[in-house]
């Protein structure tokens, strides 16, 4: 059996994980509440994220965190291009189209990634990386803690736009009545590219704060795709606390059963919990929609 | 043509009591509430074998919900459906349709991709597992309602009107006993609906019992034996379209304050 | 005559095929030819869930895999004979096809719900058999190469590709037939409107059941044939998401729900990506980011795929949806 303290340990940086993992269900559930639909390129785009840091990094030797301001401005606008020009007019406003179409996007995302950068797994080091704080007996990497409280804060900057914002208004008025907010004289248009471009924001600062800890490769989107997608139907389709209450948990039981079942069978643990969310669940644990 | 009983003593009739065979449908004390909204309250009606029926009531009266219910789409809150004599509260819609009640939709979901032809073979399927069969039993089905000439087109093409008829020949093609028809003159201009009656008459008479949500006053009174009232979830009165409409009570609910004047002065009768 | 009209293009498209064993000799467009049509048999598969059913999945690479997986087992570890495997494995794709589908209809999902529980159960099912020792684990399995027929293997390319074409025959046949059957019609009504199809008395949970299950045995006989070709098999070649895109890929690009669509779709899909793999030297992946691509084209524009270009002008897609709706009711 393991010791409390290794016990305590795995628990205290899943929580730094799952803070992470939780900025990017928070992109995901975003697009979901408003838009109503699954963005199945959400780990592609991550993975993109990822890469122009790396390369941002390594060409100019900008620091990761120092990029956050200049490619959450890059990847809103990417996100408001794919939805506006790709994302909008390919799917005819099919359910099933938009899920096909992101899904042809992060194919086309990731093998462009491939034959760009090649299949290698890539690491950043920066002269930090691997400083840790004691807390108490724990060893706590310093580059999961910024992660972690960088990705709060980033959902408290979110959260705050949505709730303040006449944009933040705007999109909550399209997730709610979509109808009624086009009668209201809102462009709908243009609040889901907003939503979708918000979504991707998301994603950029997730890539920076991962890259001084996590290694990147071109499918390392699909990884990730799955464990944000089992956090948003956790936390209910839609539901911003759902998400970040859903990452938190999520990344506990990453490093829990990667700890008990060892790291090829740990992921089961998500999948698992992800099937049987869908089966038993479909709401969430937060879901709020009846 | 007498009245059927409107007393609220329906509600204490033994569960296990035998229909007598001229009752088709029965709906007993049926109450339907979505979270705190009341759509149908403690409603009863009986559908008599070989009658066409109507439903009518204001809109947002419930009557669909009790279409839904009794068609097996929604189970109710609180009541009992006999179909035929027999319990069929909460039997599931596919298996309502084998017993011979079929269902037509208010708004109309014809099979949007296949041709009228496939559209009606799906329901014609039911009773006939070959296609040769089928086909052929579409095929006569369609003629019945006036879609004999637009087989192979595509659903999608057809005009409302066109697509109220295909609504009725799926169903019909399902080979019922009874059929539920939800306001399929809704929509319709009044050269339109003065086609479609006979073909609604000519299904009575060839032994299908109908039990019909109507706003088209001039086909109900047209068409009816009888009809039931149904105002915010209840029945509030029942009998012949001619007692129906000079009841007071319906007056009120149904056409408005100040409706019963005009009413007198047979207005209506060529709405 | 007229009971065998519907049958034309696919004896048409048949005999072209089973020319093709006769005619193409070189090793390259042999193995182009069967690794295309194993892709194409999983296809049909799919097509037949997600074409005919409107049941989109997003794991059928765990039917594959379940198919592969059972018959190579089945062979080394039981030591029985390759054909009898053969139908192992295709009856646990099946099973696995039932049970999958027993869940997830009877929870009601649908829609995107439906595609992310088939892909979350194929990812189990990828990290188990990687992880287990029965698999073989991370390393695979390697058939032992044992020519003979009686093995299911065979000393030259052309009459494995010569089986895989009568096998392809075979599943157009049953394909085209089920179309024309009361189950055929029942599950494609139901894929137009499911409230409308219960009320004409079809049971939607047994047909659905009925259409992943079939579409489970397809796509598994395909893993099968890919085990007996290649001869090796391990968790992200089986299990992995590409089989499962490709699949549906396949059946989108050719035609949905129509009976030739996942076999033109994964001809001209495999000839585009050689195609472009020839033009672009050896990026990696760049062939798989054309097909990208040409899913979201496909989407975009070509709604009746491939085959529809070549049939007279398709009914109008059915009316757009002004809301957008849950996977749920």
């Amino acid at each position: 059996m393991y010791s409390p303290d290794i016990i305590i340990e795995a628990l205290l940086n899943g929580l730094l994980t799952g803070a992470i993992y939780a900025l990017v269900a928070l992109g995901l559930t975003l697009v979901y509440g408003v838009l109503h639909i699954i963005n199945f390129a959400h780990g592609a785009l991550l993975a993109a994220a990822m890469f122009a840091v790396l390369l941002i990094n390594q060409l100019f030797g900008v620091d990761p965190y120092v990029q956050i301001p200049f490619l959450t401005v890059i990847f809103f606008a990417v996100g408001y291009g794919l939805q506006r020009l790709i994302i909008g007019p390919a799917s005819h406003g099919r359910d099933e189209n938009i899920l096909l179409v992101t899904l042809g996007l992060s194919i086309v995302i990731e093998n462009l990634l491939l034959a760009g950068f090649g299949s290698d797994t890539r690491s950043l080091n920066t002269d930090y990386s691997f400083n840790v704080y004691e807390v108490g007996p724990y060893l706590l990497s310093q580059v999961r803690v910024f992660g972690a409280a960088g990705a709060l804060v980033t959902a408290a900057l979110l959260w705050l736009f949505l709730s303040r914002s006449d944009t933040g208004k705007a999109i909550r008025a399209v997730a709610r009545e979509k109808i009624g907010a086009s009668l209201q004289g809102i462009d709908v248009a243009h609040v889901y590219a907003v939503t979708f471009g918000l979504g991707c924001a998301c994603l950029a600062v997730a890539a920076c704060l991962l890259l001084p800890t996590f290694y990147v490769n071109p499918k390392i989107g699909s990884a990730f795709v799955l464990v944000a997608f089992t956090i948003v139907v956790l936390g209910g389709m839609g539901s911003i606390v759902g998400a970040m209450l859903g990452g938190l948990i999520i990344g506990v039981v990453e490093s829990m059963s990667g700890l008990f079942l060892g790291e090829s069978l740990g992921q089961i643990g998500i999948f698992v919990i992800f099937i049987l969310t869908l089966l038993l669940r479909p709401t969430g644990l937060f879901g709020a929609k009846a | 043509m007498s009245t059927t009983q409107m007393s609220p003593a329906t509600g204490t009739l033994p569960p296990d009591e035998m229909l007598p065979p001229a009752e088709i449908l029965k709906v007993e004390n049926v109450t339907m509430r979505f979270g705190g909204l009341t759509a149908v309250n403690d409603a009863s009606l009986t559908v008599k074998k070989g009658s066409i029926t109507g439903l009518i009531g204001p809109n947002g009266a419930g009557k669909t919900t009790l279409f839904s219910i009794a068609s097996g789409f929604l189970a109710p809150t609180r009541g009992r459906i006999a179909f035929e004599g027999g319990d069929i509260t909460g039997v599931a819609p596919h298996r309502l349709a084998e017993r011979g009640l079929g269902r037509t939709f208010q708004i109309v979901k014809p099979f949007a991709g296949l041709s009228v032809l496939e559209n009606i073979v799906v329901g014609a399927f039911l009773r006939h597992p070959r296609r040769a069969d089928a086909e052929a039993v579409a095929a006569r089905v369609a003629a019945r309602v006036g879609l004999g000439d637009r087989l192979d087109d595509p659903a999608a093409s057809l005009t409302v009107s066109g697509r109220k008829r295909l609504e009725v020949a799926k169903a019909l093609a399902t080979g019922p006993k009874l059929l539920l028809l939800d306001e399929v003159l809704a929509g319709l201009n009044p050269s339109e609906v003065r086609d479609i009656i006979p073909v609604i008459r000519e299904l009575r008479d060839t032994g299908i019992t109908i039990l019909m949500i109507e706003h088209v006053m001039q086909a109900v009174v047209s068409l009816c034996d009888e009809v039931f009232v149904l105002a915010q979830g209840a029945i509030i009165a029942g009998g012949t379209p001619q007692q129906v409409v000079s009841d007071p009570k319906v007056i009120e609910a149904y056409l408005g304050k100040g409706a019963a004047a005009r009413l007198n002065r047979g207005e209506t009768a060529d709405a | 005559m007229s009971a065998l009209r519907p049958y034309l293009p696919v004896i048409g498209l048949g005999v072209l095929l089973a020319l093709a064993p006769l005619f193409v000799t070189s090793n390259v467009a042999l193995n182009f030819l069967v690794f295309t049509l194993i892709i194409a048999l999983a296809a049909q598969g799919w097509n037949l869930l997600g074409g005919f059913g409107g049941q989109f999945s997003f794991g059928h690479a765990a039917f594959f895999g379940v198919g592969a997986y059972v018959s190579a087992i089945w062979q080394m570890s039981l030591g029985l004979d390759a054909w009898t495997g053969f139908v192992a494995g295709t009856l646990a794709g099946a099973v696995t096809g039932l049970t999958i589908g027993f869940l997830a209809f009877r929870a009601g999902l649908r829609g995107s719900y439906f595609a992310l529980v088939t892909l979350a159960f194929a990812e189990v099912f990828r990290v188990l058999s990687n992880s287990s020792e029965a698999t073989g684990g991370a390393a695979g399995l390697l058939l032992p190469l044992r020519i003979g027929a009686q093995n299911l293997q065979f000393a030259d390319r052309s009459t494995f590709l010569a089986f895989v074409v009568a096998l392809t025959i075979l599943v157009l046949l049953l394909v085209q037939w089920i179309r024309g059957s009361r189950f055929g019609a029942q599950l494609v009504a139901l894929r137009e409107n499911e409230e409308a199809a219960r009320a004409l008395g079809v049971d939607v949970f047994a047909v659905k059941l009925k259409a992943i299950g079939l579409s489970g045995a397809i796509t598994a006989a395909a893993g099968v044939l890919y085990l007996q070709y290649f001869l090796f098999i391990d968790s992200n070649i089986v299990f992995g998401t590409w089989i499962s895109v490709e699949v549906l890929l396949a059946a989108i690009v050719g035609g949905l729900g129509t009976v030739l669509g996942p076999v033109v779709g994964a001809l001209a899909l495999h000839g585009l990506g050689e195609l472009v793999k020839h033009l672009a030297g050896d990026l990696p992946g760049i062939d798989l980011a054309v097909y990208g691509a040409v899913l979201v084209v496909a989407v975009a524009f070509l709604p009746g795929g491939l085959v529809g270009l070549f049939r007279r002008k398709p009914a109008p897609r059915q009316v757009r949806k002004t809301a957008p709706e849950g996977g749920r009711v």
